[in-house]
């Protein structure tokens, strides 16, 4: 699943991001195992959970930032890089696998020149392989954004490309 | 009251084909035809039926319209919904009959199923805590309140026979019995539902909690009264978004409606629920993974005992049970143990839910009691195999189950029969695979899975699957001996009895299970360097035979490296030491000249 290297884009974080982030955090307060949905609603704020917004949490949460950090990379739905403006996801799933979802991926990782959990320099597309989306009965599929491509084939993949591409 | 009722599929299997927009443009083209106050529009769960998605029914004809289009509705509301006359060519083909449009359970999709845990999918609104509750939603919970003690609640699902739908079978009435007496002074004990699917295939999870979400609130209600338990936690993948949302409004509605929180109907019992997330992790499906994560942590297990009815959850007694098996559980309460005993086998119980994916023509879910055989579910209610393919193995328990082939079509699907062939009950995936399926590759594909999903805790599980996964490359890309075989038999057995939990000790199994019965597809990789199937590219040559290739260069012009060369209207030629074995010569080929072998 998604590789957990860090990311080169430098942090710019604003402080709406930062304000919202410490008033999310304070109201799980005193609740039992509240790490994760704190880290799920911060990288809903920032997309992603660079070293910076995983200190913050670390400090307000009274939590040492190697649990926070070993948390966030245990998990694959956490990333520490940020994702594209358009996040392709093929998926990888057993009912697609055998369908050949394993080609579509190896077509757009191919085209986009990236691997599996990356984003091209643009910033334009990301490119994740998931595991079941639960819409087996449309094998293979992959989604962009909240876009969902049913029964592709490889020779689809550059004119859905082409229509994100402009 | 309205004259008709349209109920349209919700599940994400058709909202990922559109099912939203028909939805909203249903509704436009019914206003606009001045039919709002006759025809009401109802978004349920799943029908079932994935692959014809999506699917909407007319009630109360029962019409049922597949792969719908958004320009289809407005026939359909003038024709169907205003002037009463089916739109036959866009009903399923299996309902239409010589002079009549037969009813959906006479269909073969649907003729063998006998829905329990799926009762109220794609019948119910599943937003509407009313429409469960017309359908003798929280009479269960009633009914355990008011006429049931603790002990009885627990005799019942005891004597039902009901064993634990996520995998392990263990009987369900005896978890709860060790909870309810082990620790008998304990200031707080938790009920959990684990609803991580992470079965990569499986979806019947996320199909009750789209379609029913009240069925599950409810029996871990009874759960909670049984066990002693006031807290519930249902830890949901977050992938499921649409599960998620719907889960937290019946949540709110069954709150609102005093079927949670204080003294629940009068009787002095309190219980409530919370939603925690996954955040995708294939390892939080192991109990006490779950649990760890839920508190917080990596979601790593540890090892038992103690048993989490013993110390589970913030170290209090829990137990956790799988969506599929609450959502029986009222009807067990309902209609009592021994009606629930008389279907199945004798140590399998009642019905199970597949989700029916891969080479198959009705991709979709089915619950079936327990013993049907594989062919019934395949060939009769899955309609086979597409395209005129030979069935070769059907994948049962995901990455940690195995492949059973066709000699074992006939046998009687439960829990033991399964083990005894080398697979397992699972979650309830149910992948089905064709001759162009390489059972080495697929092997390859479920330890790359574990590899990927193992914790890293323990070193059988973390290395031991590494080097599993690397000797199936090795026979994959031509390098392996007969050797290798064995050697890769005897690691799979140290993984499977070395490993800390569920998930390393059935990691080998994908790899045990095919050894087992397509040992002669190994071979072909190891001694003759093929790949029978034709899928493991390093194994592969693409030739052009002469006789069919027309000399039309397209081949040549489509191959990216150039190692296609000719004349033409003269037959080409490929250089098989420049080619990658890219396939575009096969794709681009439009006299089927081209092969691979």
């Amino acid at each position: 699943m998604g590789s957990k290297e860090k990311t080169t884009v430098p942090f710019n974080g604003t402080p709406e991001q930062e304000k919202a982030l410490r008033e999310m955090i304070g109201q799980h307060k005193g609740q039992q195992g509240a790490l994760m949905p704190v880290l799920q609603q911060a990288q809903e704020i920032y997309g992603y959970l660079p070293i910076e917004v995983q200190t913050i949490i670390a400090e307000e949460m009274d939590i040492p930032l190697e649990k926070v950090y070993g948390v966030s990379t245990f998990y694959s739905q956490f990333s520490l890089y940020p994702k594209g403006k358009y996040r392709i996801s093929v998926c990888l799933g057993t009912a697609c696998y055998v369908k050949g979802s394993g080609d579509i991926f190896a077509k757009l990782s191919e085209k986009l020149g990236i691997s599996d959990g990356k984003c091209t320099q643009d910033g334009v597309f990301s490119l994740d392989a998931c595991r079941c989306i639960g819409a087996c009965g449309l094998a293979p599929v992959m989604t962009v954004n909240d876009d969902v491509y049913g029964k592709l084939t490889v020779d689809q993949i550059d004119g859905i490309l082409a229509k994100y591409a402009e | 009251m309205y004259r008709s009722q349209v109920l349209i599929c919700g599940g994400t299997g058709c909202t990922s084909s559109g099912s939203e927009k028909i939805a909203k443009k249903l509704q436009e083209e019914i206003e606009a035809n001045g039919l709002a106050d006759e025809v009401m529009v109802v978004r349920t769960g799943c029908f079932g039926l994935c692959a014809l998605g999506p699917i909407m029914i007319v009630y109360p004809e029962g019409t049922f319209y597949s792969m719908v289009k958004e320009e289809d509705i407005p026939e359909i509301v003038s024709e169907h919904l205003l002037k009463g006359r089916v739109v036959t060519r866009l009903v399923y083909d299996e309902t239409v009959g010589e002079n009549e449009i037969k009813s959906l359970k006479e269909t073969n999709f649907y003729r063998k199923q006998h829905r329990i845990a799926l009762r109220n999918c794609g019948v119910i609104n599943p937003e509407n805590i009313e429409e469960y509750i017309g359908r003798d939603g929280y009479q269960a919970l009633g009914k355990v309140l008011k006429e049931m003690s603790p002990d009885d609640v627990i005799q019942t699902i005891l004597d039902s026979g009901l064993r634990g739908r996520g995998g392990g079978g263990f009987p369900t009435g005896k978890k709860w019995q060790l909870a309810r007496n082990l620790v008998k002074d304990a200031d707080q004990k938790y009920v959990c539902c684990n609803a991580d699917e992470g079965d990569p295939g499986a979806f019947m999870d996320r199909s009750v909690l789209e379609g029913d979400p009240h069925v599950v609130i409810e029996a871990m209600a009874i759960a909670g009264y049984a066990i002693g338990a006031t807290q519930g936690y249902i830890y949901i993948r977050a992938e499921y978004p649409i599960a998620v949302q719907r889960l937290q409004i019946a949540i709110n509605q069954a709150r609102e409606y005093g079927m949670l929180g204080k003294d629940i109907f009068g009787s002095g019992f309190d219980f409530d629920l919370d939603i925690r997330l996954g955040a995708g992790a294939f390892v939080c499906g192991e109990e006490t993974a779950l649990m760890t994560s839920i508190e917080g942590n990596r979601g790593e297990p540890r090892p038992r005992p103690p048993f989490p009815a013993e110390s589970g959850l913030f170290k209090k007694p829990t137990i956790l049970n799988n969506v599929e098996t609450y959502a029986n559980i009222p009807q067990i309460i309902l209609n009592g143990a021994d009606w629930f005993a008389s279907m199945g086998t004798e140590k399998s119980k009642g019905t199970k839910v597949f989700a029916l994916g891969g080479k198959i023509h009705n991709t979709g879910l089915v619950e079936v009691p327990m013993g049907t055989t594989l062919r019934e579910v395949i060939y009769e209610i899955g309609g086979g195999i597409p395209n005129g393919k030979a069935f070769k193995a059907a994948q049962t328990g995901g990455p940690s189950g195995g492949c059973i082939p066709a000699e074992h079509l006939d046998i009687p699907i439960d829990y033991d029969n399964l083990i005894a062939i080398g697979s397992m009950m699972g979650s309830g995936g149910l992948i089905v695979m064709d001759e162009d399926n390489c059972m080495v590759d697929i092997a390859k594909f479920f330890l790359q899975f574990t590899v990927d999903e193992s914790c890293g805790k323990c070193t059988p599980c973390r290395i031991g699957t590494k080097r599993l996964y690397e000797m199936l490359e090795k026979i994959t890309s031509g390098n392996a001996t007969m050797e290798d075989l064995d050697k890769m038999e005897q690691l799979c057995y140290y993984i499977k009895n070395n490993s800390l939990c569920g998930l390393g000790q059935t990691a080998p199994n994908p790899v045990l299970s095919t050894l087992r019965y397509f040992k002669d597809e190994y071979i072909a990789h190891v001694k003759d360097k093929k790949c029978p199937a034709g899928v493991c590219q390093d194994l592969l040559t693409y030739k052009i035979i002469d006789l069919k290739c027309k000399g039309c260069t397209a081949c040549a012009r489509g191959c990216p490296v150039g190692a296609i060369s000719g004349t033409v209207k003269q037959p080409h030629t490929i250089d098989t030491t420049k080619c990658i074995k890219c396939g575009a010569c096969m794709a681009k080929c439009k006299f089927g000249a081209i092969i691979k072998e």
